[in-house]
């Protein structure tokens, strides 16, 4: 029984597997607004905490969680869900209440108030209780000190500090030259821009959901997805050679997984028309590439052009690709910044599917000169 | 009973507020009368960081969840605990490791490196919490926009702030961390030795970026994790980005009161 269950958890917690379940499942609670409830919040917190005092006891899930500098971790992922659920829960209590004709919970409490002592008691007693934590949390638990630094004995698995780890998942996908220098430096200027991009003037300075729903999925699929969910699965789940350990497997550093990966010129020459990839020069390079670089052009420069035609110009099929509407609200620059600014973030869980679905490495491939997608 | 042990101590409370040092710290009566409420938030140079009257849905915990406030607070945190820790830590490949283990066995009271390094964690987690927030109310709209820059801006420092840290110990996690970490900096574009066009960068023959001046050599000031790139750490860790950080949050501060204070619906 326990032996089966633990067999489920471990497969499910798979990249494929749990990568697909936690994005259906955040897509689903933003469709059915009614989880975001405080009972539900109570009996989701209550399952996470079962599970995770239970799996206590199995060693090697203890073996990882417990390491004092994964500690941070467990925190991560109870503070981000119930900030999240917090937000939302908010959020969608005062779409109620503008539904039933009442002003949202921040405008009613507009009076003014005395900052001391309203706020600087808050302040007081949040800075009492965090010192507490933090001396109980310095008390129980001893920084971590390994083996003196040896530049010749490389431990296996290799991690960045805890919060690169969602960039070094990229790694497994992109080339360092894109998820290790492009995409951040994208990250950062993408957050900066947000405010510049998005020009719906609703929901500022109250939780709602309703009125901003596009801007709230994509931050949060950013947020929790891609970002949070990625740093959560590379601590724990990210064993020796990088490769993938369910929660209660023991981590082998003998274990080999097979690359079998691929590249797009690899199915277009070799597989599709039985030839060698052409070789020699520059222009082969280029004529071994063309579909790949076909496919990313399209994909950069023609799908944003495409997306910002009305649906009568798209044909059938391909109406549910057009952001017209957003083209006319935002103007021709912020929705070129904005679109292709979410197309690279898009890139991301695209690659992954493609590889686990076709063992697909290159889309672009010139490792000559280091520039592979 | 109670009232012979509580007279005696409330009458030198009085004599303590009336003297002539605490009347000289604190320039206007207790605070509360409204009128000493808006003198002990305008007089004192830390609490004038606020306004004296605040809207009453924007002080409120489950709006902010006060959690710019704690990231700052663990800031000066961090701040006072790591400057205790420079009393007893020396940046060379040769001290390094054996002060840390002093700093854990012998140091009396020693869990200043424990409050530093989960203090450390715990800010990283407050800041994306903070921005989820500043997210989740839309509190970046105009007129917010810049300041949502300044913070975006923060919370790169605080991530750069923990990762010159992680270093400091001189154990295999440190330099194994920061090796893995510095490595994407070869690949970046025309600048590093495994990037994308970078060979095309040449003078004749002589190719110009190589593995003793591409990017990732400026950020270690080695070919490899050693000497130059712990003191280049350990100074950007305790100089150089807590200088600019608490700039950064001068400023960050400033801007949420000339932007109107929290957020709020208009
Ligand atoms: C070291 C990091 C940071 C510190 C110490 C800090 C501190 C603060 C504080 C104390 C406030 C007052 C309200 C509150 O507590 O929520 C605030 C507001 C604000 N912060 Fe930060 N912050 C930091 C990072 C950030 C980041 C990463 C962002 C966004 C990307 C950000 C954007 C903002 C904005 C837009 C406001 C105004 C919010 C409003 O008016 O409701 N800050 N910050």
């Amino acid at each position: 029984m326990i032996d089966l269950f633990q067999d489920l958890v471990n497969w499910a917690s798979g990249p494929t597997v749990l990568f697909t379940i936690t994005t259906v499942g955040l897509l689903l609670a933003f469709r059915f607004t009614q989880v975001w409830s405080r009972t539900s919040a109570k009996i989701f917190f209550a399952v996470l905490t079962v599970f995770y005092v239970a799996s206590m006891w199995d060693p090697n899930f203890f073996l990882i969680v417990a390491k004092p500098d994964n500690i941070p971790i467990t925190g991560v992922i109870f503070l981000v869900f119930f900030f999240t659920w917090f937000a939302m829960h908010q959020g969608i209590q005062n779409d109620r209440r503008r539904e039933g004709g009442t002003e949202v919970l921040e405008k009613e409490e507009a009076e003014k108030v005395w900052v001391w002592p309203d706020l600087v008691y808050t302040e007081m007693l949040a800075m009492v209780l965090l010192s507490i934590v933090l001396l109980v949390w310095s008390i129980l638990a001893a920084a971590p000190l390994e083996q003196p630094a040896n530049p010749a004995d490389s431990p296996n698995p290799s991690k960045a500090p805890w919060y690169f780890l969602g960039l070094q998942e990229m790694l497994v996908y992109f080339d360092p030259w894109l998820a290790g220098v492009v995409f951040p430096t994208l990250i950062i200027v993408g957050l900066m821009a947000i405010p510049y991009i998005d020009t719906n003037p609703k929901g500022n300075g109250y939780f709602t959901f309703k009125e901003r729903k596009a801007e709230i999925i994509i931050f949060l699929y950013g947020f929790l997805i891609l970002w949070s969910l990625l740093v959560i699965s590379g601590t724990f789940l990210r064993g020796p050679n990088w490769n993938f350990f369910g929660p209660y497997e023991y981590w082998d550093v003998h274990r080999v997984e097979p690359l079998l990966n691929v590249n797009v010129s690899d199915f277009f020459w070799v597989k599709l028309l039985g030839q060698p990839l052409p070789s020699g020069g520059l222009f082969a390079a280029l004529l071994r590439e063309w579909l790949g670089i076909l496919m990313v052009g399209v994909y950069v420069f023609v799908l944003p052009v495409v997306m910002s035609w009305s649906k009568d110009r798209l044909p059938t099929g391909l109406k549910w690709l057009s952001c017209h509407h957003y083209y006319e609200k935002m103007g021709a620059t912020r929705y070129y910044i904005g679109v292709s600014l979410f197309l690279i973030m898009m890139s991301l869980p695209i690659k992954m599917y493609l590889r686990w679905a076709f063992n697909l490495k290159y889309i672009v491939a010139f490792p000559e000169i280091f520039f592979n997608i | 009973m109670l009232n012979r042990i509580l007279a005696p101590l409330s009458a030198a409370w009085k004599e303590a507020t009336d003297s002539q040092v605490w009347t000289s710290i604190f320039r206007h009566g207790k605070p509360v009368s409204n009128r000493n409420r808006a003198l002990v938030m305008m007089s004192n140079v830390f609490l004038h960081l606020h306004p004296v009257k605040s809207r009453k849905a924007g002080i409120k915990l489950r709006y902010t969840w006060c959690m710019g406030g704690i990231t700052f607070f663990l800031f000066l945190v961090l701040t006072f605990t790591g400057l205790l820790l420079m009393f007893y830590y020396r940046p060379t490949v040769e001290y390094a490791y054996a002060d840390i283990v002093d700093l854990q066995e012998h140091v009396p009271l020693g869990i200043m490196r424990e409050l530093h390094r989960w203090g450390a964690h715990a800010m990283v987690i407050t800041v994306w919490l903070h921005m989820l927030r500043v997210f989740m109310t839309g509190s970046y709209k105009p007129p917010r926009e810049f300041n949502w820059g300044i913070g975006v801006v923060l919370l790169v420092l605080t991530l750069l702030l923990s990762f010159t840290g992680y270093l400091l110990p001189w154990d295999q996690l440190a330099i194994w961390a920061i090796a893995v970490g510095s490595n994407m900096a070869r690949a970046t574009p025309l600048l590093g030795t495994e990037g994308p066009l970078s060979a095309s960068l040449t003078l004749g023959d002589i190719s110009l970026i190589n593995a003793g001046n591409d990017a990732r050599f400026a950020l270690l000031g080695a070919r490899s994790v050693g000497q130059p790139t712990l003191l280049r750490f350990y100074v950007l860790h305790c100089v150089g980005l807590p200088l600019v950080a608490a700039f950064l949050m001068a400023v960050h501060f400033w801007r949420v009161r000339k932007d109107g204070g929290i957020s709020g619906p208009m």
